[in-house]
């Protein structure tokens, strides 16, 4: 007979073993799913998450990924610590790249060190809005802020469609429901030649330092774990939980926003309806994988970057649906959480005959 | 007046769907489980439902597909979230993610094609009756289950004995334990047929409403699912009055669309989004009235005490 036991420590070591662990057995699903597929399993693994390691333009394309991944992941890892789900990135990160953008094609043309910077506090306040919606309906009406901030994604994505169809369209083009694209003033500086990897990354190392000190020194980290260990002791600490909640649905929201802004202003260069594809749901297995903690998204924005790039190069060399990642990035999910229940319980092997009389069980309350 | 009866009719078959996915959640979450997954199982139940229907050519082994999708996917869930412990709104969230991915790659060959619509039961003479005939005796037979599910599933809950210790495990599970009732095997068998309420859902959009497939077909209806469950204030009959009135919302949209009302189509897309945020803060703003409501263990993990 099997039991858990809970341990009365979370196991820490366990903690950073599990995620490889369930890196291990995700692929080896993936093993299973590509010959079911009929597809050669060794050859569509290996292209999925070796050969990009292997290839410098791959790399580079892998920082372009991970940037809005840890971004959004980092913001969203302060609501998770403290139970406050904010699960509309997307829907902040879409509103985010329409604001700044829109900034973008109202200042065109116009040459200033200033536009960028003026763009990226525009994308971070427009995502911030967007998450002041159910920051305001959960701390005035105490509406659940997962259905909120998920049904404002779709009318986020409506938003930017019907915006690019109209008042934001592209006066010079041939009626394409896309903005022009933005002034090389307006848009990111390249960190490398010759590929998409742009500044935005070093922003992301930035803010991920900064969420690291603001999680470990500062009382706002403590607030948040607090309240997300127990709520009523946060209560009685007399921490207002009205105040986190606001924070954390700012510091997501505007983390967001800003990553939809560089994704526009970055790779894309322009405002298209299908600007946002998914980044702002990734992000939320990216802050799982990286353990809630700063230094851990880092790492695992690389991780799911790469089973973008590879599921990229799987689709164009072994005619792969782009859907397998999805089905990976779920897989992944699935087994890390499952896995989890080590760091957490102790497995014990019992005999199954219990041996103790029978009164002696009761009277130990057994 | 005919067109007055089509529109009618449309309102009658457009929140089916939601009706199956919310009455099969509604039982999940009285039994303390929130499965945030719905949308995931839609999806697998939609695809599911389809491919079988257009590859064995019968509608019934389609659905009956669709069942098993959803009830597998929740299965996953089950073992996850009760007997591994995970936490329940990151399970659910993960399940989503995974079903659409999986349907996408499931329905890759299947774009662009379609299946016959479910015949009509027309029962007799009742059918022929103007105006009331076409609008209540003349639908589908998935259309009657769905009724029939949401009567079922309030009678089950109230006055059966099954129905009363699934309530007494959604509201107290360690008591519930005590008295020496299976927790986790109560909440699996709900979580089991969540998932089939929510791939029958599912297959119902794909197959019959607009028969063809499309990735992402579900559009967030597993979610505004989710959303009819609070507004119903978790009682079954309640479960009805929310998904007419986000389907009317929803049919409301086309039309409007259709008369060529002059506004940007998104604009009225957004209403049924919006419509639910709105419905979500008139029901909830009442703290106290919500927690009397709501089975108290909802999400909360249950380790059995040894």
């Amino acid at each position: 007979m099997i039991r858990l036991e809970p341990r009365n420590e979370v196991s820490k070591g366990l903690l950073y073993v599990t995620p490889v662990i369930a890196i291990g057995v995700t692929i080896l699903a993936g093993v299973v799913m590509f010959a079911v597929l009929g597809k050669d399993p060794i050859r569509a693994i290996s292209i999925i998450f070796l050969e990009p390691l292997t290839d410098s333009f791959a790399i580079s394309e892998m920082i372009v990924k991970a940037t809005p991944l840890i971004l959004i992941a980092i913001g969203l890892s302060f609501g998770f610590r403290a139970g406050v789900w904010n699960i509309g990135a997307e829907g902040q990160f879409t509103v985010g790249a329409l604001s700044g953008g829109a900034v973008a094609l109202a200042l065109y043309e116009v040459e200033g060190f200033w536009v960028l910077p003026l763009m990226c506090l525009a994308g971070a306040l427009g995502g911030m809005a967007w998450a002041a919606i159910p920051a305001f309906l959960r701390t005035r009406f105490n509406a659940n802020e997962i259905l909120v901030s998920l049904m404002l994604t779709y009318v986020a994505v409506l938003l930017l469609s019907v915006l690019v169809y109209g008042p934001l369209k592209d006066p010079e083009g041939l009626n394409f429901p896309e903005s022009r694209m933005f002034h090389p003033a307006a848009t990111l500086p390249i960190l490398i030649e010759e590929t998409r990897a742009h500044v935005g990354f070093l922003v992301a190392l930035a803010v991920a330092a900064v969420a690291w000190v603001v999680l470990g020194r500062h009382i706002f980290g403590y607030q948040v774990k607090v309240m997300g260990q127990s709520p009523r002791a946060a209560g009685f600490g007399g921490f207002v939980e009205k105040r986190v909640v606001w924070m954390c649905l700012m510091i997501s929201g505007g983390l967001a926003g800003l990553a939809g802004l560089f994704e526009a202003a970055g790779p894309v260069g322009q405002l298209v309806p299908a600007l946002p594809v998914g980044y702002g749901f990734t992000a939320i297995i990216v802050t799982f994988l990286g353990r809630l903690n700063p230094i851990g998204i880092l790492l695992a924005g690389f991780v799911m970057a790469l089973t973008y790039i590879g599921g990229e190069t799987a689709q164009i060399e072994m005619n792969l649906p782009s859907a397998v990642t999805g089905v990976f990035q779920g897989m992944f999910l699935f087994s890390l959480l499952g896995f989890d229940v080590l760091a957490r319980y102790r497995i014990r092997m019992f005999r199954t005959a219990r041996t103790a009389p029978l009164a002696v069980q009761t009277a130990v309350g057994e | 007046m005919e067109l007055a009866v089509l529109i009618l009719q449309g309102i009658i078959v457009a929140p089916i769907p939601l009706v199956f996915a919310a009455i099969g959640e509604l039982v999940v979450e009285r039994s303390g489980v929130l499965n945030l997954g719905l949308e995931g199982m839609m999806i697998l139940g939609a695809i599911a439902g389809f491919s079988v229907a257009l590859d064995s050519g019968s509608l019934v082994a389609g659905i009956a597909a669709a069942a098993l999708a959803g009830a597998i996917a929740a299965g996953i869930f089950g073992i996850l979230t009760q007997v591994l412990l995970s936490n329940q709104v990151a399970t659910g969230l993960a399940l989503t993610i995974f079903g659409l991915g999986l349907a996408a790659l499931w329905g890759q060959g299947y774009s662009g094609e379609s299946t016959a619509p479910l015949a009509k039961i027309h029962i007799f003479l009742l059918s022929d009756i103007p105006i009331a005939g076409p609008l209540l005796f003349a639908h589908d037979p998935l259309v009657y289950l769905a009724f029939a599910l949401v009567a079922g599933v309030a009678w089950f809950l109230s006055k059966t004995r099954a129905g009363l210790i699934l309530r007494a495990v959604g509201e107290n599970h360690d008591a519930a334990h005590a008295i020496g009732y299976n927790v986790v095997a109560v909440r699996m068998a709900a979580l089991l047929f969540g998932g089939a309420c929510a791939g029958v859902g599912g297959a119902y959009l794909s197959t019959v409403q607009t028969p063809f497939w499309v990735e992402n077909m579900t559009a967030g209806r597993g979610w505004i699912a989710l959303a009819i469950v609070v507004f119903a204030s978790w009682r079954p009959g309640r479960v009805l009055v929310g998904a007419y009135l986000f389907g009317g919302v929803t049919v409301a949209q086309l039309h409007a669309q259709g008369f060529g009302i002059d506004i940007d189509a998104q604009y009225l897309s957004m209403l049924p989004y919006l419509v639910t945020i709105l419905v979500l803060v008139l029901i909830s703003h009442n703290k106290a009235r919500v927690s009397l409501n709501a089975p108290a263990c909802l999400a909360k993990p249950f380790f059995a005490p040894s």
